[in-house]
């Protein structure tokens, strides 16, 4: 790099990180993303939660719309998407404080917690839509 | 809240951004009230997922259930306002439109606590139907 160059570059023109396209994809990688996107989610889930009781507060008309809304074949996958962010942003968090405690960085260590961390989401997502599924039917 | 910062730290008021600390801290010290809370949450759900509005104003008329459902509120919008905000401060890099999303993402945050506490409140103590 010449001289002039170097001076010549501001701000802007510094490398930021991560830069995706130069990374080979690796599941602590994969973890973290996920971490993002599952808070935006979640973010986007605390809405729906506060509507709700907005919604409760409102009387039963208002309560019955957003019932029938969350109970919608789209309303419900929105909720099971919803459940599985939160176990895995959960387990990904719980993570993140153990990081925070210097513990778990081995490179073995944070694969295997981060593909756990994967596997909790999903597949405990899939046993309490299962049970909440079983519990409705046996209800009805 | 309790200033968990150093005394030299608070003194010296330094760092990458002058303030990052604190938010580090908030934001894992509502990681762990959120972790409880929101197991607490998703097990409510699947109880409330069968209830009417009867039986939804019933249950936040307890005491307990009302009482943590406004701690769930108030920790989730801190903990979602400053990941929104690190979002925005990672992703977006025209500063005016930076600006803007982290302001509205700030009222959006504050709204929904503030709305969902009410809410609670009111359900709690005079009833929903009123």
């Amino acid at each position: 790099m010449s001289d002039a160059k170097a001076q010549a570059r501001g701000p802007q023109d510094r490398p930021m990180s991560p830069h995706l396209q130069v990374w080979r994809w690796h599941v602590t990688m994969a973890t973290s993303i996920l971490h993002r996107a599952t808070g935006v989610a979640l973010y986007v889930g605390v809405l729906i939660l506060a509507g709700w009781v907005v919604a409760l507060a409102s009387g039963p008309d208002a309560f019955s719309t957003y019932r029938a809304a969350l109970g919608s074949p789209l309303g419900l996958l929105v909720l099971f998407g919803l459940t599985v962010s939160f176990l895995y942003h959960l387990a990904n968090g719980v993570r993140h404080l153990v990081w925070d405690a210097g513990k778990g960085f081995e490179p073995k260590t944070a694969d295997m917690t981060g593909w756990a961390a994967i596997a909790f989401g999903v597949v405990a997502a899939v046993l309490i839509w299962i049970i909440a599924f079983l519990g409705m039917g046996a209800g009805q | 809240m309790t200033s968990y910062r150093t005394p030299l730290g608070r003194a010296k008021n330094t760092g990458s951004a002058k303030h990052g600390v604190g938010h580090f801290i908030t934001q894992r010290v509502s990681a762990i009230a959120l972790a409880p809370l929101g197991l607490w949450a998703l097990y409510s759900s699947l109880v409330l997922s069968r209830a009417g509005f009867d039986g939804a104003q019933a249950w936040l008329h307890a005491p307990l259930n009302a009482v943590l459902s406004i701690l769930l509120a108030v920790a989730a919008t801190i903990h979602m306002r400053i990941g929104m905000m690190e979002v925005i401060e990672d992703y977006i890099h025209k500063p005016s439109t930076k600006a803007v999303l982290l302001l509205l993402n700030y009222f959006v945050c504050v709204l929904a606590c503030v709305a969902a506490v009410f809410c609670i409140l009111k359900i709690a103590l005079i009833g929903a139907a009123v």
